[in-house]
């Protein structure tokens, strides 16, 4: 090799353009990227969902109703959703040997936050804009 | 169960390694992460409870506020602060800082003690510890 080489990919795994997870670096970036958000988003969850939870029932509805918590609640639990699919991911990557078991609980990885992202969309937006 | 008959250890070598704070470090972030997507289920029915009515809130208010669920809570709060607190180590490690291995292991012992602090802090604010309310917080758990 003549001079030093300017990425971590190897040539090989260039041209096959595929790494042992069957995709490049993106997933990679992605859940740092999302890391990032959440290192703000989850703090601001959990200070504001503490008075929410004290004030009972009516305190709740109040705290989901208010235009920027609505915003921030499906940003954060959005974000949540979007980086833990990736964390599941590589864990079920990590230890599932046999490939069948494995597309099986990707698909159902990705369908379970699909769905608490669908509920979470539904149950602020009925008390935010109601 | 899984096709894999090669009887060598497999990644993490847990039955030959020694442990040490950096392993421990690295599986915990993982225990964590799992632990918090068990976690958001609570907070997505809570969230939906509030959208449906009284009728599923109380049930839910009250399930979460019985000693059980409250062992559970904390435990998700402690992970939730481990594992944000131990992202933003991972942040600066990807970022090439603090690689050593003094450093290292003293970054991983901090975000471990730090965790726990936040974590207590959280609940201590929240008013969720007998007799402590410095917010002065209204209303029941």
């Amino acid at each position: 090799m003549s001079k030093p080489q300017a990425t971590l990919r190897t040539p090989l795994g260039k041209v096959r353009g595929l790494g042992s997870a069957k995709h490049g670096a993106g997933h990679f970036i992605t859940q740092r990227v999302s890391a990032v958000a959440l290192v703000f988003l989850v703090p601001w969850f959990l200070i504001s969902l503490i008075g929410a939870v004290r004030g009972g029932y009516d305190g709740a509805l109040a705290w989901v109703a208010d235009p920027i918590n609505a915003v921030l609640v499906l940003l954060a639990v959005g974000a949540s959703l979007y980086h833990m699919r990736l964390g599941m991911q590589v864990v079920v990557e990590d230890y599932i040997g046999k490939n069948s078991t494995k597309a099986v609980l990707l698909i159902l990885n990705t369908f379970i936050c699909v769905a608490l992202f669908a509920i979470t969309a539904y149950a602020v937006l009925k008390v935010a804009i109601a | 169960m899984s096709d894999w008959t090669d009887t060598r250890p497999m990644s993490p070598h847990t039955t030959i390694w020694k442990w040490h704070l950096t392993m421990a470090s690295s599986i915990l972030h993982r225990v964590t992460g799992v632990g918090n997507y068990i976690g958001i289920f609570l907070v997505v029915a809570w969230l939906f409870a509030t959208a449906v009515g009284p009728d599923y809130y109380e049930p839910l208010s009250g399930l979460i506020g019985s000693i059980w669920g409250q062992l559970i809570l904390f435990g998700f709060t402690v992970s939730v602060s481990y594992h944000t607190l131990n992202g933003v180590r991972h942040l600066f490690m990807d970022a090439g800082k603090g690689l050593n291995p003094k450093m290292g292991s003293f970054l991983a012992g901090l975000v471990l003690v730090l965790a726990v602090v936040l974590a207590v802090t959280i609940w201590m604010l929240a008013g969720l510890v007998p007799g402590v309310d410095p917010l002065h917080l209204t209303g029941a758990a």
